[in-house]
């Protein structure tokens, strides 16, 4: 593993060489797609089982947000959009199309915008990659899942291996990017056995790769059977090891992880969810679907940092939408305190950390003026998190104990 | 007034179980003291709530009007006794208001060790005892070896045991009629000067203070300007009556006679139980023989678990203290557990009394720590310190030599138990006084280390014994003994409220035990922690708990952050009740593992 730069001392000494600039955040635009063929037993997402959807009416719901949302914010630039859910890829192209379509339209696209769709591969869905590449997603984002057949019913996933590997060759032949998603500290799932397993996914050439360790989600079939004893998921040494492995064999691959679970050839990286993760503002139309607003321009003392979400419930949604236009239920403001712990709870899951500049624009104080010096100091000389010259990062053991590193450093 | 030769004193000395709120209810019932509709079952107990709640009776007193075979019509006073150790200094108050005493024992569970402790109060005050068998309608009952039991063990003669099953009523007449033939009438003068014996007070938020006394010479009325000999206060009467069991005025009350006195008394404190009371123009010769005041032997800490609640908790002291003049408070700040009280206590019950009362009536979150007793630590400057809390130990080089108080306990126990129960005396540093048999069963007489009975020691009984053994005890003095300070270090800072004073030879092993049972209680953490054991400066025990291995939510994205802001903030509520020792948080539940040491 790379070995990290010096660590500085906690102190404001340094203030004068502080380099107090942001990487550009973005402007991210979600589109959520509450549906799925069967619930998966480890999902808690926002996703729904119908029978049939009315596609011409979701599409113009979908729209009708995206009109709604545009008047809150004229003049920016949209960067990435994204297709998420739920299950995406059972989208009508045409919707998919019509969205982007609108995004361009409401907003200034960026000439590089990173179009990201959400897919299972299952041979129906791969069977319309060619629509959705033609209707302007650049990069597939394929759930895979796994590449063990019994892993994949155990998941509940309605495809084989052998039709998500099919899958991956399409994408691959489709979209100029694609990335795929594996679960893994599974029950039983011994390390070299995931090795193996993440070694076959790094040979089928994905730039990324997202690399989930299962976790047992409250309402989901699994937290049932964990909670009967069915389900035994790995304690705290093992997942711990399943974790170093995983960022050992990436690193050397050249996917090193840039979050705490994805990881991506350099430049690969999803600039959609950077967006999130360098708390930058993203609107999000779709049922449940939530959004960080920044208001009233860039400055910390005088912006407004606003959380939205729609309504949860699809059918509630579409109607509220058709009738009011949106189905915003949720539009409260970010107290300050608040908009230091998202900064912070999302910002540290990266590997390059939070900048000075972004203490400087969300919050108008740095990490030496924010934190309890103790804790702070705690948790530098424990390694777990470097302060320097630029910005507050956590350390490679630090992302893995991440939670805990927040609890004490937010307390 | 009712006449001398007509009252009949008495108190009923029973062990829990053995059926004294059911005998009550029936003579009360027989008296037709109260109307069938206004009988309720356990009509003392339910007494009992409602002093619970701090508004009337403490010392429970009946007053029935009886109309025995011989014609004539009795007032028998009955007074309830608390049947706990802890509160023998009340039951002694109680005794030394009365005669005789009924001693109630259940004829197929025998004896116990607190009825013996009891009843041998009973016998000291003079107590004409009428021992009377109940249950004897169950299928188990034997009333021939309890009477045997009886001799054998107390020492008084049960030939003419009565057999009653408080349940049906049965032989209950019988029992008053015994009452009016055996127990002596008081005597007294009534044109004596008033001696009054000041027996329990309590406040009622309506009537102020009101005292319960025994008229033992002259009159007490409404209007007479009385005078507190001990204290040396005086007040005007205003109220005089009885309980019978409703609260009854009464135009005065005579020698002989039990009843209740107000004379806007302010708070309880200005009423010292065992004081006289006599006439301010016509005062006694000489007071009554008086009681020793209860002292607290037990004390703890008792912290808010919110430091929010700490004025809540101060207020709710006051509150109790009102009402029980044996438990005292005083503030007391630890660096791991914030603000709280020190609080005193009788005996454990006493504090577990004290502890639930808070907690349910009050509704406080509370931490309790290890009860400890008081210690005479003799400085080499000649100083002597009364030691109530082991954080305030001193340092031991200035320490000439330390004391601690010992009891002497009696424990009855089928013989079948008795091995395990004097290897658990042996083990708590025990000094065997007396080992006797009473048929199947023995009674040891045990010297023993109070603060080997703080901790967990009833539990231990109850466990080695099946529940079958019973214990009681009394003070007996202070000894010196070779007694250190074991220091909990959590990351090698201490930890005040988990510091406890034991004799150097239980130190190691129960530090040891200590920072086990700490390792099991405070869950893994960012950081790794070493919990120690240490006597002055050296370390006796150790454990590790390692740090974390794996804590990241593997998923975060847009959607995700309102949720996982709020179980974070929810995280940061937890922690507020986790007590903060360097960078180590240490749950509320290891500080209650010192009070149950022995389990593990």
């Amino acid at each position: 593993m790379r070995q990290k730069e010096a660590v500085m001392a906690v102190s404001t000494e340094n203030a004068p060489q502080m380099d107090v600039t942001r990487p550009d955040p973005g402007f991210g635009v979600y589109v959520h797609w509450p549906f799925c063929l069967s619930k998966c037993p480890y999902c808690d997402f926002n996703s729904h089982v119908r029978d049939s959807i009315d596609h011409t009416r979701w599409r113009s719901a979908l729209l009708a947000e995206l009109d709604h949302y545009a008047a809150l914010t004229p003049d920016r630039e949209v960067t990435s959009v994204f297709f998420g859910g739920g299950t995406p890829s059972l989208m009508a192209p045409e919707t998919v199309a019509a969205v982007i379509e609108r995004v361009g339209r409401n907003w200034r696209l960026a000439n590089d915008a990173e179009v990201t769709l959400e897919a299972n591969p299952t041979s129906a869905e791969a069977g319309k990659f060619a629509s959705f590449a033609a209707a302007g997603v650049g990069r597939l984002s394929l759930g895979v899942q796994s590449l063990d057949d019994a892993a994949l019913k155990f998941l509940g996933r309605q495809h084989s291996a052998a039709e998500a590997l099919q899958a991956v060759a399409l994408a691959r032949q489709h979209f100029p990017r694609f990335s795929f998603d594996l679960i893994y500290a599974r029950p039983e799932q011994s390390l070299d056995a995931w090795q193996a397993e993440l070694t076959q996914a790094l040979s089928e050439g994905a730039d990324h790769l997202s690399l989930y360790q299962l976790t047992i989600e409250e309402n989901t079939v699994f937290h049932g059977a964990w909670r009967r004893g069915e389900l035994k998921v790995p304690e705290d040494e093992r997942a711990g090891a399943l974790f170093d492995r995983t960022q050992l064999v990436m690193e050397e691959a050249g996917l090193p992880a840039y979050e705490v679970s994805n990881h991506a050839r350099p430049g690969q990286e999803s600039r959609h969810n950077l967006t999130y993760w360098r708390y930058g503002d993203y609107i999000g139309v779709g049922p449940g679907a939530h959004g960080r607003l920044t208001l009233n321009g860039r400055d910390s003392s005088s912006s407004r940092k606003l959380a939205t979400r729609q309504h949860r419930a699809p059918e509630a949604w579409l109607s509220a939408v058709e009738i009011d236009g949106h189905a915003t239920r949720g539009g409260t403001e970010i107290d300050a305190a608040q908009r230091l712990e998202e900064l912070v709870m999302m910002g540290l899951r990266l590997r390059e950390g939070i900048s000075r500049g972004a203490f400087s624009c969300e919050i108008g104080r740095q990490p030496e003026q924010l934190f309890d010096p103790k804790r702070l100091q705690a948790l530098v000389e424990s390694g777990f998190i470097e302060v320097t010259d630029r910005k507050l990062v956590a350390t490679h053991q630090g992302r893995t104990r991440l939670d805990a590193v927040l609890a004490h450093l937010l307390a | 007034m009712t006449e001398l030769k007509n009252i009949r004193n008495f108190a009923i000395i029973a062990h829990i179980d053995h059926g004294k709120s059911t005998l009550a209810d029936r003579m009360i019932q027989h008296c037709g003291a109260l109307a069938d509709r206004e009988m309720k079952e356990q009509v003392l107990d339910s007494m009992d709530l409602e002093r619970e709640r701090g508004i009337t009776i403490k010392a429970q007193t009946v007053r029935l009007t009886y109309k025995a075979q011989d014609g004539e019509t009795y007032a028998l006073n009955l007074i309830d006794t608390p049947g706990h150790v802890d509160f023998s200094y009340e039951v002694s108050r109680s005794l030394a208001a009365c005669e005789g005493s009924l001693l109630l024992v259940d004829a197929s569970q025998g004896v116990e060790a607190q009825t013996l402790a009891n009843v041998y109060l009973a016998i000291d005050n003079d107590h004409e005892v009428l021992p009377v068998l109940n249950k004897v309608d169950l299928p188990a009952a034997e009333p021939e070896r309890i009477k045997e039991q009886i001799e054998e063990v107390i020492g008084i003669d049960a030939s003419e045991a009565l057999e009653i099953s408080a349940k049906t009523g049965k032989g209950v007449p019988e029992v008053l009629e015994a009452l009016v033939k055996h127990v002596p009438p008081p005597e007294g003068d009534s044109s004596a000067p008033l001696k009054a014996l000041l027996v329990d007070s309590w406040y009622d938020a309506y009537l102020g203070v009101i005292t319960l006394v025994r008229v033992v010479d002259g009159i007490l009325k409404p209007g007479l300007k009385v005078r507190m000999m001990g204290s040396g206060a005086t007040h005007t009467i205003d109220k005089v009556g009885a309980f019978t069991p409703k609260m009854q005025n009464l135009p005065h009350l005579g020698p002989g006679e039990i009843g209740f006195i107000t004379a806007g008394i302010k708070s309880v404190a200005d009423t010292n139980v065992g004081d006289t009371l006599t006439e301010e123009r016509r005062l006694a010769s000489e007071p009554l023989p008086g009681f020793k005041p209860s002292v607290p032997v037990v004390f703890c800490g008792l912290f808010p678990i919110d430091a929010a609640d700490y004025e809540d908790l101060r207020d709710s002291l006051a509150k109790l203290a009102l009402n029980d003049s044996s438990f005292l408070y005083e503030p007391e700040s630890s660096a791991a557990l914030g603000f709280g009280f020190r609080c005193g206590c009788l005996g454990l019950l006493h504090l577990e009394i004290v502890q639930e009362r808070l907690e349910r009536e009050f509704n406080l979150d509370l931490i309790t720590t290890a009860p400890s007793v008081v210690y005479k630590i003799k400085m080499n400057s000649g100083q002597v310190i009364d030691l109530h809390n082991p954080a305030d130990f001193p340092d031991v080089v200035k320490i000439a030599s330390i004391e601690e108080p010992w009891i002497k306990a009696t424990i009855l126990v089928p013989d079948e138990f008795l091995g395990a129960i004097l290897k658990l005396c042996e083990d708590r540093r025990g000094e065997q006084v007396d080992l006797t048999y009473a048929g199947t069963r023995a009674m040891v007489v045990y010297r023993l280390p109070l603060n080997e009975v703080v901790f967990d020691f009833y539990d231990r009984l109850k466990s080695v014994s099946r529940g079958y053994a019973s214990f009681d005890y009394h003070l007996d003095g202070y000894r010196e003994n070779d007694l250190v300070k074991v220091a909990i270090l959590v990351n090698a800072e201490p930890v005040d409220s988990l510091a406890i004073i034991v004799h150097r030879s239980q130190a190691e092993p129960r530090g040891r035990m200590l920072c086990e049972r700490l390792k099991d209680l405070i869950p893994r953490q960012l950081f790794k922690i070493a919990i120690q054991a240490a006597i002055g400066g050296k370390v006796v025990a150790r454990e590790t708990i390692s740090a974390l291995r794996k804590d990241v939510t593997a998923k975060c994205y847009g959607g995700d952050v309102s949720r996982k802001r709020k179980l974070l903030d929810k995280q940061k509520a937890g922690k507020k009740r986790m007590r903060q020792v360097g960078n180590v948080e240490i749950p509320q539940t290891a500080f209650l593992a010192a009070l149950k040491m022995g389990d593990g």
